[in-house]
């Protein structure tokens, strides 16, 4: 017993070191620093919070150094609330690119929460997933952490998760869905471009608008080059935007090309892994044929729904792009990852937008 | 001496480790459980194996395999059974987005999308697997059985695919690719090679399908103007499932009961293939019938040459839209053999190059038909079709065999 004691004593010392040691670094911010080994690391963290991306995770307070943004019109993914943050190392910056996502420095990280409203959690938010995107050496890591029924930590799971719950839609009610956390592969299903992981979001487009920071409102772009994370950002007059594609005041073409932009873009084009379809909807493609107008399916299938192209212009229930927007069936559906409900807000846009056309 | 003697013994033995930890052998049974399964796929490192013991998984989504150089072998087409009844995500079963991946001997069963994918893969290998739709030929089928697209080097042998409400097995906008001794039968399409530079399809038997073998190139693809295909020493016997394709897609217009199709394609070659029981027609060589704007694209045929098939009963039961538009030129029985004529209109008033007729060269009492479809829509009571095989005489020169990397046997 006696011989034990020392070690004891000894243990006791290096806690007393420890414990002193984090309370210095909480005084100086340091403990809600983002360590930049997690990021760089071969292996991902087991738990979320080893990044410290986080201030209060359970409220989605970032820490210092990270920064919250918004795309002007988001990604459609079963009506989620989503928190989305950017890190870029200290003394670095990503370059500005007219057309695709800014090219991020080696040790930058994008995070995204996925989440519902709930009164009853923290910061009114239920939290189901955050989304890592690493920028190592080698290129773009992704991963999915799922939250803790308390909310205190969110674990890595690389083959995903399905996790069946109510959850709120807008204009009232609630669906029960069986929501899908993606595994990694699944990541790159949408995250590729040339076959390598890309982040899709903070393309200039989808950033140049207001953001309403802590400190005051704001353009994201010229937040992010004031605070040195962005270096080569023309004129913001300049710089492309696409609208709020629920904005009604916006024209209607462009609402609806932004909204396949973002939901649809990152497959669907001549880089991505739908290339094949030769269906093309990027914001800036100019072609009748690769934006659908009276193009036939190629490898559809049952996905047609007995329907002979996919733009049929003015009509919607002619057109394989609305159908299929409008599907929630497995092997139907578009997009094929990331939803279990359709958006009927989507489905009526599109619909408007194509009876439009002459 | 000794010394170094065992410092050598020591750096074999460092290499043989670090062999073995480059180039793993996983081993997995269903009793690990489905997300094991998935995690080995997703961890999966350059050169490891996977093995996938006899039994059934449930997986309830789609798989992804992304490293370069792993194989996936199960214990057998009947033993090793993935089966996606209660499938809920993604557009296939089983997708490869990586380089010198070798598939084999397992089965994929009802996948809500296409069976097993592969896009952009170089020196891709499906071998001995079976892609099924257990309920039968049915419109809610997946599309595609083994689906190659955008890829090089590809590899198909020995595959059994059954109800693919598209085509058993497609090779889309692919380049180098060898198709042979697979069995597909209850599909709409048998065997599909669409959009691709150079495919030798052989030893296959594509029967109890809507259409056999389709060689098809389309409009508006990154990659298009097919080439360079040579199909032999197939069957395409009794194919005579109707076409449950959902309307909308190229294939639902095939008629039940062809036996091999060339629509548009430069440089086609089919010989030595056996054709029977084929009720709309043994083969036929067309235009690509719709409206497009591509001006890219060449909609017709150029270079086709068949010749030393056999063929049987066939030809007595014309089916749909276009069997019966093909039964209205040439009458019942249809001919062995159809081509419909259709040239771009510049060469219809004048004549069509050599290197880019359609050619034939069969057993005498071999019947065939030329439709003339341009002649008959211009001067609709004045053109026969031209039955005359004789005045499709001629040869063109046979595309080099498709060599593979992965392929031992080339």
């Amino acid at each position: 017993m006696s011989a034990r004691a020392p070690i004891s004593l000894l243990k006791l010392a290096l806690l007393t070191v420890l414990l002193v040691c984090s309370a210095i670094g909480a005084m100086t911010g340091a403990a809600a620093a983002v360590d930049e080994t997690a990021i760089l690391a071969k292996k991902p963290p087991a738990k979320l919070s080893a990044f410290g991306f986080f201030a209060d995770a359970s409220r989605q307070v970032p820490a210092e150094g990270v920064i919250p943004f918004a795309p002007r019109t988001p990604l459609f993914t079963d009506f989620a609330e989503k928190r989305r943050f950017v890190y870029v190392p200290e003394g670095e910056s990503a370059v500005y690119d007219a057309h695709e996502a800014f090219a991020f420095p080696v040790g930058s990280a994008l995070i995204k929460t996925f989440a519902y409203e709930a009164a009853d959690r923290p910061g009114g938010l239920r939290l189901v997933e955050t989304r890592v995107l690493l920028r190592q050496e080698k290129g773009w890591q992704a991963w999915a952490y799922v939250w803790n029924e308390d909310q205190s930590e969110a674990e890595l799971k690389i083959a995903g998760a399905k996790i069946p719950m109510t959850v709120p839609i807008p204009g009232g009610g609630t669906q029960d869905i069986v929501y899908a956390v993606p595994n990694k592969a699944q990541c790159k299903g949408c995250h590729a471009l040339d076959g390598e992981v890309v982040p899709i979001g903070p393309k200039a487009r989808n950033l140049n608008h207001v953001f309403p920071y802590r400190q005051g409102e704001e353009n994201q772009l010229a937040h992010w080059a004031e605070a040195g994370m962005l270096t080569g950002l023309p004129d913001l007059a300049d710089v492309p935007a696409v609208p709020d594609w629920l904005d009604e005041t916006a024209p209607l073409d462009k609402r609806a090309r932004a909204w396949l932009d973002i939901n649809c873009a990152h497959c669907h084009r001549a880089e991505g892994p739908a290339s094949n379809s030769g269906l093309f909807l990027t914001w800036d493609e100019k072609e009748p044929a690769a934006l659908g107008i009276g193009k036939r399916p190629v490898a559809a299938g049952r996905g047609a729904g007995h329907l002979k192209v996919d733009i049929e212009p003015g009509d919607p229930d002619a057109s394989i792009l609305v159908y299929r927007v409008e599907s929630n069936e497995p092997g139907v559906m578009m997009p094929e990852l990331g939803r279990s409900l359709t958006d009927s807000r989507a489905v009526a846009l599109l619909r408007e937008w194509v009876a439009s056309m002459e | 001496m000794m010394l170094k003697l065992s410092a050598g013994v020591l750096a074999i033995a460092c290499v043989v480790i670090a062999g073995a930890a480059v180039a793993a052998e996983v081993r997995l049974s269903p009793a690990d459980g489905t997300e094991k399964l998935v995690e080995t796929l997703i961890m999966a490192e350059e050169g490891d194996t996977i093995l996938l013991g006899p039994g059934r998984w449930n997986i309830a989504d789609g798989l992804v395999l992304d490293a370069d150089g792993v194989t996936i072998r199960g214990a057998g087409a009947e033993e090793t059974v993935l089966s996606f009844k209660g499938q809920t995500g993604s557009g296939e079963g089983l997708l490869v987005t990586s380089d010198g991946v070798v598939l084999e001997d397992f089965a994929v069963e009802d996948t809500k999308g296409d069976g097993i994918k592969s896009k952009g893969s170089d020196r891709i290998t499906f071998r001995n697997l079976r892609v099924e739709w257990t309920n039968g030929p049915d419109e809610k089928n997946g599309a595609y059985g083994v689906y190659p697209v955008s890829s090089t080097n590809v590899l198909i042998e020995g595959v059994t695919v059954r109800g693919a409400s598209d085509a058993g097995i497609y090779v889309g906008q692919s380049q180098d690719i060898i198709v042979r001794n697979n069995l597909a039968e209850y599909n709409v399409a048998g065997i599909e090679i669409e959009n691709c530079y150079r495919a030798d399809v052989y030893g296959n038997m594509a029967r109890h399908n809507t259409g056999g073998i389709l060689i098809f190139d389309l409009p508006n693809l990154p990659q298009q103007g097919g080439h360079d295909i040579r199909v032999f020493d197939n069957d395409s016997v009794d194919n005579d499932t109707p076409n449950f394709a959902p309307e909308g897609n190229i294939v639902g217009s095939v008629p039940m009961g062809t036996g091999i199709m060339v629509m548009a394609n430069r440089n086609v070659h089919i010989f030595g293939n056996r054709l029977s029981g084929n009720g709309t027609v043994h083969v036929i060589v067309a235009a690509y019938p719709n409206d497009y704007e591509d001006e890219n694209y060449m909609f017709v045929p150029r270079g086709v040459y068949v010749h030393d098939n056999t063929y049987g009963e066939g030809g007595d039961a014309p089916d749909g839209e276009m069997g019966e538009l093909i039964a209205e030129r040439t009458g019942t029985p249809v001919p062995d053999i159809v081509w419909d004529g259709v040239t771009r209109i510049p060469e219809w008033l004048t004549w069509v190059s050599a290197e880019n007729r359609i050619y034939v060269k069969e057993e005498e009492g071999t019947t065939f038909a030329n439709a003339k479809m341009i002649s008959h829509m211009i001067l609709p009571w004045e053109t026969k079709a031209d039955r005359d095989i004789a005045n499709y005489e001629g040869s063109l020169p046979e595309p080099q065999p498709v060599k593979l990397p992965q392929d031992a046997e080339g």
